[in-house]
């Protein structure tokens, strides 16, 4: 790498030659520190958090001079929400254990979610498969494979009936990662509700539904970015029309982090993905206050525990700032940042699996230490499968240790004050703050997108933490150091009698729907995507009749067309 | 003489975008002085058979992390048999289940890289195969 690229990359801070230490500081430094040092020096040149980031020997009073704790601060629950968004945090309730889970066919991920919410669990999160991520019936010849592999396969609304079986969707609330074909996913969804009894007004949950962070890190798209935000859009005014405790849309960094981004960059696309968002609202005529608060995020839970707690902390108050400043937002629940948060999947090990059960405490503490609203743990085996049955149980029980054992949820925001903590937040929010406004001058997220920069920007720091692990500059335990020969764990297999299952479904789905209402709606459908209607009622319409996700996903192909990325590598 | 460049063909097959490893792999090799074409994603393995063909390549390195790798590694294999191009060395990373692994290699897949592999043992790896047996000789 050339050191062009690490200065344009690297959002370092020049808050070294600013800074004034206290008589006292310079004393120690002189006095204690120095000699110190002379006799056992530092083990490296440099102290970095897991994102490069450098960091100080010690942060004092001197590191907070510009600081006000009544203007940076402020209280829990109250602007700028630095400490929180509620006033009381975790001593009020706490935050939503919501694991992320999805295997097979509806019926076997039916019963994992059963099983999940017997153990104590309080909110459902569906996994899809990649077919259906993509917009393809179980038994598309691209699905090949791949059914029900990383996820659950839902081709109709009859997989989605069994998904939620015995699960009243009246009394839980449902997270579904589903993308590019979030909307058609969610008509399902609402039919399930609807037939259910449960009434659409107070049913509750998130749908991913984050389009852009899948051109900038993902990669699950279908349509160019044009098309896709008008349906992100369309869900956006349905949902807070007729639906309005769901959250339409997480804007995800979870995503971009996996890819290799820093903690900085992670938080500045996110931001300015939801910024972007918000002004296809704007110009939809929609009223910022009538949507914003509505409006959820999803961060990573890496392993630098005080990046990833400045990280949440810089969230909120840049948020707020964005919803008050540059969109007017007069409603507080329009500048409060709800997030969820996942642990970090790309810190997981295949070497000795068991170690990360500890690295997922670590990360799963500094999400509750950073307010967050709801948490997924990783299972110590997903660097081999995806989890069996008892190692999501261990996932699950770590928060539930967090919770009720560690004693963290006592107070809010317990490192508030802190010179470390408090100097890294006011560092990751300039550093996102920075990146947000090279965006702006690009045009926006689109054009940034258009022109690879996220994309680059990602691409250049996992090659950096890649030979940085390589050099062993960083260790990772179990892989560049500490290494022992062991003997493989029992992993979950799926085989492909689901493919097989799935495709027998679909036929006989096909023979048993009325084909002609079928076709009807999916051509009234394809007709209001060449218009400018909403297109939510037109899929609801189309799933009802037990259209399949393959056939809507199809309809909307035609119009809108399929993107092709340049690649960046 | 200048030694001749070994050529790689990076792929993502299947469905899946995490492109993470591939990418860091591309550069990487490309670093150690290989030359390097990327597919892209989203690759049947038709297409990357014959990209495989078409590039003339020493290696194919498959990144695949979404558990279909059993179903497009057979693919593949049968493929190049049937293009004739039996010599070129097959590498795999990503998240390979333990068990799966023999299976793989039985079908002529030669090493499959977890993750943790730093990207110097891959570089290693298709030197020494590459230079043990050269494609064409």
């Amino acid at each position: 790498m050339t050191d062009k690229k690490a200065r344009k990359t690297a959002s370092v801070p020049a808050f070294k030659a600013s800074r004034k230490p206290s008589p006292s500081e310079s004393a120690w430094e002189e006095n204690t520190l120095k000699p110190a040092l002379a006799k056992s020096p530092d083990r490296v040149a440099d102290f970095t958090t897991v994102s490069s980031y450098p960091i100080r020997r010690l942060y004092t009073d001197a590191d907070l001079a510009n600081w006000n704790p009544d203007r940076d601060l402020g209280d829990p629950g109250a602007p700028p929400y630095t400490r929180g968004i509620h006033p009381a945090m975790y001593r009020e309730r706490r935050w939503t254990m919501r694991q992320f889970a999805g295997f097979g066919s509806a019926d076997d991920t039916n019963r994992r979610f059963r099983y999940l919410l017997s153990k104590g669990q309080t909110g459902i999160s569906v996994a899809f498969d990649l077919p259906t991520l993509m917009g393809y019936d179980s038994d598309h010849p691209l699905a090949e494979g791949e059914v029900g592999k990383c996820g659950v396969a839902i081709s109709s609304l009859a997989d989605m009936e069994a998904l939620f079986d015995h699960i009243p969707l009246a009394d839980v609330t449902t997270s579904m990662t589903i993308n590019s074909p979030a909307a058609p996913i969610w008509a399902m969804y609402l039919a399930v509700a609807e037939k259910q009894g449960a009434d659409w007004r107070t049913i509750s949950g998130t749908l991913q539904n984050d389009i852009l962070k899948e051109y900038i890190a993902q990669k699950e798209y279908i349509y160019p970015p044009g098309p896709s935000l008008r349906i992100v859009t369309d869900t956006i005014e349905f949902g807070a029309k007729h639906i309005p405790k769901f959250n339409p849309i997480s804007i995800s960094g979870y995503h971009i982090r996996e890819a290799g981004s820093t903690a900085i960059q992670e938080l500045a696309f996110t931001l300015r993905d939801g910024i972007e968002y918000v002004e296809h609202c704007l110009r939809r005529g929609m009223q910022v206050d009538d949507f914003a608060p509505r409006l959820s995020f999803f961060f990573n839970a890496h392993n630098d525990f005080f990046e990833e707690i400045a990280k949440y902390r810089a969230a909120r108050r840049i948020w707020q700032s964005v919803m008050r400043e540059r969109f007017g937002a007069k409603n507080p629940r329009s500048w409060a940042l709800r997030f969820h948060a996942q642990t970090a999947g790309c810190s997981l090990t295949a070497q000795q699996p068991y170690n990360n059960v500890v690295r997922t405490a670590v990360q799963a503490l500094a999400a509750v230490l950073g307010g967050t609203q709801s948490l997924h743990t990783n299972s110590l085996d997903e660097a081999w499968a995806l989890p069996t049955e008892s190692a999501a149980t261990i996932a699950l029980r770590t928060q539930q240790i967090i919770a009720h054992e560690s004693g963290v949820t006592n107070t809010a925001d317990p490192f508030g004050g802190s010179y470390f903590v408090e100097t890294l937040t006011n560092e990751v929010e300039r550093g996102a703050r920075d990146y947000i406004e090279t965006i702006d001058a690009l045009g926006g997220m689109v054009a940034a997108i258009e022109r690879g920069f996220p994309q680059r920007e990602i691409a250049d720091a996992a090659y950096r933490y890649q030979v940085a692990i390589d050099r062993k500059e960083k260790i990772i335990v179990g892989v560049n150091d500490y290494v022992v020969v062991e003997k493989p764990i029992e992993t979950l297999h799926i085989d492909e009698t689901v493919a097989r299952s799935q495709s027998d479904r679909l036929r006989k789905l096909r023979a048993d729907r009325s084909n002609a209402e079928v076709d009807r709606r999916l051509n009234s459908l394809r007709h209001a995507a060449a218009g400018t209607d909403n297109l939510m009622p037109h899929l609801f319409d189309a799933v009802k009749a037990y259209a399949t996700l393959g056939e809507i996903c199809d309809a909307l192909r035609q119009p809108f067309g399929v993107y092709q990325e340049v690649a960046i590598t | 003489m200048p030694e001749k460049k070994i050529r790689v063909l990076i792929a993502k097959p299947g469905l899946d975008g995490h492109d993470r490893g591939a990418k860091v792999i591309a550069r990487a090799l490309r670093d150690a002085g290989m030359e390097v074409i990327y597919t892209g994603l989203r690759q049947t393995p038709e297409m990357i058979a014959s990209a495989a063909v078409q590039e003339d390549v020493d290696v194919i390195g498959l990144s695949i992390l979404s558990g279909a790798h059993n179903t497009l590694c057979a693919r593949l294999m049968e493929l190049l048999h049937a293009k004739g191009m039996t010599d070129v060395t097959v590498l795999i990373g990503g998240i390979i289940p333990e068990a799966d692994i023999a299976d793989l290699k039985k079908i002529g897949i030669a090493e499959v890289f977890l993750p943790g592999t730093t990207t110097q043992a891959i570089v290693d790896f298709i030197r020494q195969r590459v230079a043990a047996a050269p494609r064409g000789a």
